[in-house]
């Protein structure tokens, strides 16, 4: 096995890497947030003159002094960078105090008078989507946010064909990303007129939209750097980037650099969640296992703003079977705008939910015809060569459901251990139950949006190597795959290659780094760039010695024969002398994909990733508390580029997967999130967690230049249904709403 | 007078009432110590004071009057070389966003000082006290245990 490569470790491990809070500037003045007190109301008036003489107070700023767009979105724009007239959300925020120090920002806070006359709110999805219910963002015109179908075949068939038929219906929670290090960004204006911003964020070229479109600028006079971030999750997203737009803002208006960093207490209150879902599913079974149809019927909290909702529910609506074959499928799916506090992209987008169902659904099932549950699984699941229920064929990369499964079943010794389940025994003091969940997951975007990735390749007279991409370090360890896949591809060590300070003015948009998409979307267009390099070498070394280059290798170019043309340092010095630049931007474009909105068909991703996952646990049959003792997962990765970071990815998606299933959730009162730190909000600790195991399998994906996919989501999507099965083995029950509270057993 | 790294400050009465967390990051721009919570249950601003784990935030200057403190600045050797705990950070894979890695550090190593070869079960509960998010503790745990064979062979 490989050793654990990152470029960034030594400064994390010493202390010195800075994040976004850790930089200071000369002249910096500090800002803070005032949120609205309440989820609903219309804003009379804003008195900040009290707080303006306080001490310390540089200036309050408000939505009348924004120079360009107060309201801005990555697809509707309907989220106030300051609330102006009207309040949605208690997340809203309606001023930004700028004092010499955080200290006499906050203590100014309190000074602001708000004259507010308050609104009915609406904190139900259902009764948002209610025709006479008033409208919570009238230029909307509704308060269906958006909404997804899929109609495949013919479900009056379906139903006629249905030997058996189930019906059950699943919940799901708001849960909280609870990255650990809270939103920041630090703003100035440079003497070149540009408006540089540092974050903590996880989309440069987002926040940058977000900055440019807040003071009207073009988006070449805003330079969004990204520093070290403190673990995001999806989560930072849209609220980074308004916390840096705000920043930037109080940073245009006062001519000073003004950094903005938020408590823990403000992240919650504003940050969006994990969108909490409703789902009715209505499942039809021949004798013989095959399912005839699924109906379903998904509603999504999406709070008072739209935030990315459309993407997470499209991913929902193409995933709204799980991975099976299934010939009739009535899906509906709404995102519907309430006065809660808003929900956005978070890692598994709109996956965790709908596998909590039908994972669950697919074990009802078996169990009521009878039949062994990894049976039904393995007649009904997609195999290569399957159509899809959006009618997508599984044709352009290795369908390894079959495969990822039998590797978990067999680790984790699934079919002996299931004879050991306790199924609620009253005998018992305590339950023993064992569990699966399988998925599959279309990879990046899909077609919710368009898909490319950029990176440079530039190599020094030294011969050592500068290389960037349109990807971001979210902690993953994305830098040190793009090094490791250039230093494969160019055969040098990584400790030729540096990874550059990635800035929104260097690289052309590469689009957020989110959906797993960063190693096979920038590795792809860093192995393409690699390639075009090589090229452009293998041109200057034909033409100085007459042959081939055909391999790069430990520092060596050499021809076809494996003989030496000559040494890398070499190569790069004749690039130089015969006036070449070694030097290459490289594209890569994700491969044709397409959607229809009337039918909900199409080739909805460009390629696919297979997972299972198996708990086992404990339940205390006294006490209903559930001890985790074992998880394993196997996922399809394509290709492992760094084995021991790919680990990490399991390993911490299988943490928060399992947090998802027992213990997270965000509970509101009047549409504010109750929990205001980890005190409240709890996730899982070191001995919370049982030891686990991952195995990774290797499919290399032809569609993929480096062979890789993704593996960030995938590990968090399944295990939360894994956990409910072990839960209904150990006691007998199944539990529809997560996360699962066992309930106290009968005396 | 406090000692940070084995350097001494003179502490004025002034700063008797300012958070260890602020006056090390604000005042000796030693970073490293990070603010999650700010209320002492993340456990990232972990630093060691007279050799056990404390946490900074929920401490004022007053409360460590004459103490060591030692930040996660303050454990790689003079020379640069890492300490076999930062080392073995490193070699198992036990970073990803890198923000509870200092506290992570530090409360292992106070762990180490008094119990040289715990077992996993053992340092998962020394390291109850820290939150991780990213990385499920599993590659921490292993780092603690590389570390402990190295450092008492």
């Amino acid at each position: 096995m490989k050793p654990a490569y990152r470029n960034d470790a030594h400064a994390k491990v010493t202390g010195t890497a800075k994040y976004t809070d850790d930089y200071t500037m000369p002249r910096m003045l500090h800002a803070v947030p005032l949120h609205a007190p309440v989820a609903s109301a219309m804003i009379k008036s804003i008195d900040s003159s009290e707080a303006q003489r306080a001490e310390g107070v540089i200036r309050v700023i408000t939505a009348a002094d924004i120079p360009g767009s107060i309201k801005f979105g990555q697809i509707i724009r309907d989220y106030p960078t300051l609330a102006s007239d009207r309040i949605r959300s208690s997340g809203d925020v309606l001023a930004l105090v700028v004092a010499t120090t955080r200290a006499q920002a906050l203590a100014a806070l309190p000074l602001i008078k708000l004259e507010l006359e308050e609104l009915p709110a609406l904190y139900d999805p259902e009764a948002a989507l209610q025709p006479d219910a008033p409208l919570i963002n009238e230029e909307h015109g509704s308060n269906i946010c958006n909404y997804h179908c899929v109609r495949t075949g013919n479900i009056a068939e379906g139903e006629e064909d249905a030997d058996l038929v189930i019906e059950r219906s699943f919940n799901t929670s708001r849960v909280e990303h609870a990255y650990l290090e809270p939103e920041c960004g630090l703003a100035h204006l440079r003497p070149d007129g540009v408006m540089e911003v540092i974050g903590s964020m996880q989309h440069p070229f987002s926040t940058r939209r977000f900055v440019a479109s807040t003071l009207g600028l073009p988006l070449k006079d805003v330079e969004v750097k990204t520093v070290p971030m403190g673990g995001g999750f999806g989560g930072k997203d849209d609220t980074a980037a308004l916390v840096c737009a705000r920043a930037a803002l109080c940073a245009y208006l006062v001519k000073r650099p003004v950094k903005l960093v938020y408590s823990r207490e403000m992240s919650m209150r504003e940050s969006y969640k994990r969108h909490p879902y409703t789902m009715q599913y209505r499942m039809g079974l021949k004798r013989d296992g095959h399912i005839t149809f699924v109906k379903v019927r998904m509603v999504a909290d999406g709070g008072a703003y739209c935030s990315v909702t459309p993407w997470v529910t499209w991913r929902s609506t193409v995933q709204c079977c799980g991975c099976y074959e299934v010939p009739n499928v009535h899906c509906d799916v709404y995102g519907v705008y309430t006065n809660n506090v808003f929900t956005g992209a978070f890692r598994g987008f709109g996956s965790p939910q709908v596998n909590f169902a039908i994972e669950q659904l697919v074990e009802i099932a078996a169990q009521e015809l009878g039949m062994d549950e990894l049976d039904f699984r393995r007649l009904n699941m997609v195999k290569q060569g399957s159509t899809t229920i959006t009618n997508q064929v599984l044709d352009t990369h290795t369908v390894s459901l079959q495969e990822v499964m039998d590797k978990v079943l067999s680790e984790i010794d699934y079919e002996t251990k299931r004879k050991n389940c306790s199924y609620g025994d009253p005998a018992m003091d305590k339950w023993y139950g064992i569990g699966l969940a399988i998925s599959y997951r279309g990879m990046s975007l899909g077609a919710e949006g368009t898909d490319f990735n950029s990176a440079i390749v530039n190599v020094q007279p030294d011969g050592s190597v500068l290389i960037e991409t349109g990807v971001h370090e979210n902690g993953q360890g994305s830098e040190s795959a793009m090094i490791l896949i250039a230093a494969e591809e160019l055969g040098l060590d990584v400790k030729r290659i540096r990874y550059r300070m990635p800035s929104t003015s260097n690289i052309p948009d590469g689009g957020t780094t989110v959906a797993s998409r960063g190693t096979l979307l920038g590795g792809g267009a860093t192995t393409n760039a690699c390639h075009i390099l090589k090229g452009i070498i293998s041109e200057v070394l034909e033409k100085q010695y007459g042959k081939k280059a055909s391999s790069f290798v430990d520092g060596n170019i050499l021809d076809e024969n494996g003989e030496l043309i000559c040494a890398w340092e070499e190569a790069i010095r004749l690039c130089y002398n015969k006036q070449v630049y070694p030097y290459a931007f490289g594209v890569f474009q994700a491969p044709r994909v397409s959607w229809d909105e009337e039918t909900g068909h199409g080739d909805a991703y460009f390629t696919w990733v297979y997972a299972a996952q198996a708990v086992e646990l404990e339940v205390d049959a006294k006490t209903g508390n559930v001890k985790l003792l074992n998880i394993v997962a196997a996922h399809d990765v394509g290709k492992a580029i760094n084995p021991e970071m790919v680990k990490g990815q399991f390993y911490g998606g299988m943490a928060m997967g399992a947090g998802y299933g027992l213990l997270e959730e965000v509970p509101l009162k009047a549409g504010t999130p109750i929990p205001t730190n980890y005190h409240q909000y709890r996730v899982f600790r070191a001995t919370d967690l049982p030891e686990m195991t991952a195995i990774i399998v290797e499919n290399p994906d032809p569609t993929s230049p480096s062979k890789a996919k993704g593996i960030g989501e995938p590990t968090l999507e399944i295990t939360a249904p894994a956990i409910a099965n072990a839960i209904y083995r150990a006691t007998g029950e199944r539990y529809y709403d997560q996360p699962i509270k066992v309930r106290r057993p009968r005396p | 007078m406090i000692t940070v790294n084995g350097l001494e400050h003179h502490i004025p009465e002034t700063l008797y009432e300012t958070k260890l967390s602020t006056w090390l990051r604000e005042d000796l721009a030693l970073t490293g110590t990070k603010i999650a919570c700010d209320i002492g249950v993340c456990g990232s601003c972990t630093v060691l004071i007279d050799g056990e784990a404390k946490r900074s935030c929920k401490l004022y200057l007053k409360d460590v009057l004459g103490t060591q403190i030692t930040t996660i600045e303050g454990i790689a050797g003079e020379d640069g070389t890492l300490h076999p705990l930062q080392q073995a950070f490193i070699d198992a894979g036990a970073i990803q966003c890198g923000f509870c890695t200092p506290g992570m550090v530090l409360s292992a190593l106070a762990l180490l000082m008094i119990n040289h070869h715990p077992t996993r079960s053992e340092i998962r509960q020394a390291l109850k006290g820290n939150i991780c998010r990213c990385t499920g503790y599993q590659q921490i745990i292993d780092a603690v245990e590389l570390a402990a064979n190295h450092m008492y062979p």
